[in-house]
């Protein structure tokens, strides 16, 4: 084998994360980047997001998913950065040894002196969500059949019901619809819909597809192929109630019941990871607990936007290339607590308040006319009001620079007090 | 004659329950907005509703069997449904630029579709 390369950063993953990233690392002054993609091309899932909605943060503007994509692509490919496509990495070492594999060069070895994850995320499964039944084919996550549709140019069914109410699975629903497949509905085990009102509207609504709440499906019939699922209603302990099962007649079922953060790698090298958002403990230039390695994007916790998605990378990108170029100073950490009706909050550690600190969080529950407030200490340096809060969408909290340095910081989303809330909110 | 129509508004996350009343296709009323963008929302839905446009076409000799397209604004909802069958009948022949028209005024709207991506050819690598 060759000897080892030695790239001032490698960037694994190619999707919105890590095209951002490698583009902020390059432009922080690194001499050699190099971004690893497994697929045949740059881009990651957006490819295949054929729909609009993306960018609206980042580009103030609205575009589909290839055309954000290609935005990257376009600087990426004129960036001087080393592009290694149909690449995959087989194991990462705490010592930022990395061995990956390729058509062109086999099995080689890389010595960075800094690493940016950017894997992603990868589609909960029926067997994590545990439904009974035979086990046939035609039972495809919700991504999967996306790039059937819209990349190969396969119709994975004619007779769809849609588990989960994600995003994803109302995207799919219109886009089933409009390739000529039948629909039967859509269900969710939860009172409310997981993807956004938006989506509902656009792709439900429109096209007359009923939304199930509170239902989900008890059993796949069909030993070679789907022919049936059984459907009921739940209750208030999402609990089936038995005799509101019916059986629906269908060649498909699809899976929109959440997404995982990709982190097989990230445990080879010892990165400690949240059991919460399933991703690496970061602090906020996206330093996870192993030295010189960073993550961003949706390998750290599932984000709502790709507009986040990328400012995490070009946080990670930028912090990588001070690793590299001029050690970076590592004070000790101060913890992020998150407070009440707070689930997550990325980043969980802080090292240097002074230069101000970008949150993202989820609340646990939706709630009407809140403030979001980050206490550093017993010091309020953030607090803003909204009028409402629903976990599907994250919240951003842009917490600027601070002389003091508090022992611990808190989020929470609080309610009561003031009844105005129409002057400030995001 | 009078009659009344319900939307949801997706401008924000409160999803505010909007209901329109008009007589004869004149707007009387908007009510259950909490703000005036749901109140313009209830009219536009209800005069002149609106989608972006986004589907795929065939493409022989490219990296990948399918271009994505998207209607550079968006166009009478009643009209997707068509825009789709119609761009259905579309092959084209890789290699397409970003932003290429693809379709020129799609169902007499005025819209052109684009490319909504750069699609290389077979070997390009």
């Amino acid at each position: 084998m060759k000897a080892a390369e030695r790239p001032d950063c490698v960037v694994i993953g190619a999707g919105p994360a890590g095209l951002g990233a490698a583009l902020a690392a390059r432009e922080a002054g690194l001499r050699h980047v190099m971004l690893v993609e497994r697929d045949f091309e740059l881009g990651g899932i957006l490819p295949q997001c054929i729909h609009d909605g993306f960018g609206s943060i980042v580009f103030d503007q609205v575009l589909t998913g290839p055309q954000y994509a290609q935005r990257f692509i376009d600087r990426v490919e004129k960036s001087g950065i080393d592009i290694r496509l149909n690449t995959m990495v087989l194991e990462m070492r705490p010592d930022r040894r990395i061995t990956a594999v390729n058509p062109g060069d086999g099995v080689f070895e890389l010595e960075p002196a800094a690493i940016v994850l950017a894997m992603g995320c990868r589609e909960r499964t029926r067997h994590q969500v545990m439904i009974p039944g035979y086990r046939p084919a035609g039972v495809i996550c919700a991504g999967a059949a996306q790039r059937d549709i819209n990349i190969d140019g396969v119709m994975p069914g004619r007779r769809v019901v849609i588990l989960g109410s994600g995003d994803i699975g109302l995207i799919m629903a219109r886009r089933f619809t409009l390739e000529g497949a039948e629909v039967e509905g859509v269900y969710e085990i939860m009172p409310h819909a997981g993807g956004l009102t938006r989506n509902v509207v656009q792709c439900l609504h429109d096209y007359d597809i009923p939304l199930h709440l509170s239902h989900t499906v008890t059993f796949i019939h069909g030993r070679k192929r789907v022919k049936a699922v059984t459907v009921a209603a739940v209750d208030e302990n999402l609990k089936p109630i038995k005799d509101s099962e019916r059986r629906v007649p269908c060649d498909s079922l699809v899976l929109s019941v959440g997404l995982i953060p990709e982190n097989e790698l990230s445990k080879q090298a010892g990165v400690e990871l949240d059991a919460v958002t399933a991703g690496p403990v970061v602090d906020e230039t996206m330093h996870t607990s192993v030295d010189g390695i960073f993550a961003c994007g949706n390998v750290v916790g599932v984000f709502d936007l790709v507009d986040w998605v990328t400012r995490t990378a070009e946080t990670a990108g930028r912090a990588a290339a001070e690793y590299v170029l001029e050690e970076m100073r590592k004070e000790p950490p101060i913890r992020v607590n998150p407070g009440r009706n707070v689930k997550f909050v990325i980043p969980q550690l802080v090292r240097r308040p002074e230069r101000g600190v970008d949150f993202f969080f989820r609340v646990e529950h939706a709630e009407k006319a809140v403030r979001t407030r980050v206490l550093a200490g017993n010091e309020e340096v953030y607090s803003r009001k909204a009028k409402f809060v629903r976990p599907p969408e994250m919240v951003h909290a842009e917490v600027g620079a601070q002389a003091a340095r508090p022992r611990e910081v808190t989020i929470a989303v609080e309610t009561g007090g003031k009844k105005d809330i129409s002057s400030d909110e995001e | 004659m009078k009659s009344k129509h319900e939307f949801t508004c997706i401008n924000c996350p409160l999803s505010c329950s909007l209901v329109l009343s008009e007589e004869d296709g004149e707007v009387l009323e908007v009510s259950g907005a909490d703000c005036k963008v749901g109140e313009k929302y209830a009219v536009e839905e209800f005069k002149d509703p609106r989608r972006t446009l986004s589907t795929t076409v065939k493409v022989k000799g490219g990296a990948l069997p399918l271009l994505p397209v998207v209607s550079a604004s968006p166009i009478p909802k009643r009209l997707v449904r068509d825009a789709v069958r119609a761009l259905a009948e579309v092959v084209l022949e890789a290699p397409v630029a970003d932003g290429q028209v693809i379709y020129e005024d799609i169902m007499g709207t005025g819209v052109n579709v684009v490319a909504s991506r750069t699609l290389g050819c077979e070997h390009d690598g």
